[in-house]
């Protein structure tokens, strides 16, 4: 006799189609009146304005242009929009969400976020997160959704001391999740690009 | 999914707790690996690393929540949806049933989309072109929330099987795609549900990256007469499970609480 418990329901890949559902108007048609989409900021939404963007690769370098890509994150004072935060610091903005989907265009292959800076974030043990945008990356051929994570290479000092970057062993692989910024017609742009395989592959986590 | 225990622990043990603990570590065994070759378009696209395991923060422990003031009131009627001048084509369904977590608690309010072909195998997507013809009144998509004990619902026609191009005459068994999101960003998933008694569920490439047998006839919905509407809509039974949260009877001190 074994414990009883459910098993997680098999995951299956999105498919080439996976924009019908998730992102009508890319797949060719209006049916919502509410669209969910890659703009996480509303007109009061607190903290620094930034746009996140940049392309998925395949095994041999080839855009995949038919990716959607999902974001969670906390708001500008490293506070998620959620009653399991229970950090005693900063406030939920009513006004941020945190959580935005886009997909990669099918002729350019950019994905582009529409978002906030977040701030840092406390995690296990009280030790100090930097700020980190959560991804999860759906496609064509890729069984299981992939989890990684946006750092900001400007937040030097909170990225050397971050727990999870910190774990993973080679300085070249940590260098995957770190998005560059970049200044275009007065926006800060932060450029994360997604190596699925290969050479400078991304770094994934099993969450 | 009827001889379910509940593994909740008392809720006096419970106070002052995080409702929303980690997750229970993911159980592979169960899950198609990211290389399945037999599903060809997996091959460039599955990361040769293996996945780094982490401990669970509040950035995985959280995730978005939606309302019903952000759904049409036709979002889960895929009859009507985006019906233009008649109704949708195809054998009328309903599809129904709970999202579960591994506990076996429904999860309460969250958010379930869904998307198919139409009953002739073809999607509205302008990178579909499938000989079969567009239904001008069949969009193939709709959402709709759980309520407060994890049940969903909604209606749609049966989609049709189609071809595609992984070996030669490789025919898709007619499936509607799900994404759930449960209450955690770390229980975000993707799957398809797929029909009692379909032929090609055994022939599928990408079912058969599934390797687990037991996985895979989860995947697929009885017929459920008891809910069908009589001489108007079929029914059909689909359960979903999500992670399970670990129980708090002892706090770790995990967030800084």
């Amino acid at each position: 006799m074994s414990v009883k418990y459910l098993k997680e329901t098999a995951s299956q890949t999105a498919g080439p189609y996976v924009h019908i559902g998730l992102a009508p108007h890319q797949a060719g048609f209006d049916i919502f009146q509410n669209n969910f989409d890659n703009n996480l900021v509303g007109a009061t939404t607190r903290g620094a304005q930034i746009i996140i963007e940049g392309r998925v690769y395949d095994g041999s370098g080839s855009l995949v242009r038919d990716a959607l890509i999902e974001a969670w994150q906390a708001n500008a004072d490293g506070r998620y929009n959620h009653p399991g935060d229970r950090q005693k610091t900063g406030s939920v903005d009513p006004n941020f969400r945190g959580w935005g989907r886009a997909c990669t265009d099918f002729e350019t292959g950019i994905y582009r976020f529409y978002t906030v800076k977040p701030g840092c974030v406390t995690g296990r043990s009280g030790k100090v997160q930097a700020p980190h945008i959560s991804l999860w990356i759906v496609a064509r051929g890729i069984n299981m959704g992939l989890n990684t994570r946006i750092y900001f290479a400007d937040e030097e000092k909170a990225n050397e001391s971050d727990p999870i970057l910190r774990g993973i062993e080679l300085k070249k692989r940590r260098d995957t999740l770190i998005a560059q910024p970049s200044q275009k017609d007065g926006k800060t742009v932060y450029t994360f690009d997604i190596v699925l395989q290969g050479e400078n592959e991304t770094v994934f986590f099993d969450v | 999914m009827n001889d379910l225990v509940s593994h909740a622990p008392p809720a006096f043990l419970k106070e002052g707790a995080n409702p929303y603990p980690e997750l229970y570590r993911r159980d592979y065994a169960a899950q198609s690996p990211a290389y399945t070759p037999i599903y060809k378009t997996s091959v460039l696209r599955s990361p040769s690393n293996a996945l780094l395991s982490i401990d669970h923060t509040v950035s995985e422990t959280t995730g978005p929540m939606f309302g019903h003031n952000e759904l049409g009131l036709l979002d889960n009627d895929l009859i009507m949806n985006y019906a233009k001048d008649g109704e949708a084509i195809g054998p009328r369904i309903i599809v129904h049933g709970y999202v579960l977590d591994e506990n076996g608690r429904g999860l309460p309010n969250t958010l379930v989309e869904f998307w198919q072909a139409n009953a002739g195998g073809r999607y509205r997507h302008k990178n579909d072109t499938y000989l079969a013809p567009i239904d001008p009144n069949f969009g193939g998509c709709g959402r709709t929330l759980t309520d407060e004990n994890g049940y969903y619902y909604f209606r749609t026609i049966r989609p049709g099987a189609y071809p595609w191009r992984n070996y030669v005459n490789s025919w898709r068994p007619a499936h509607i795609h799900f994404s759930l999101f449960g209450n955690a960003f770390a229980q975000r998933l993707i799957t398809q549900m797929y029909f009692e008694g379909d032929p090609l569920i055994k022939v599928c490439p990408i079912i058969k990256t599934i390797p687990d047998e037991e996985a895979v006839n989860r995947l697929i919905a009885p017929l459920d007469l008891n809910a069908s509407v009589p001489d108007d809509t079929m029914a059909y039974r689909f359960d979903m499970v999500l992670r399970g949260r670990r129980s708090t009877l002892f706090e770790n001190r995990l967030e800084g609480n």
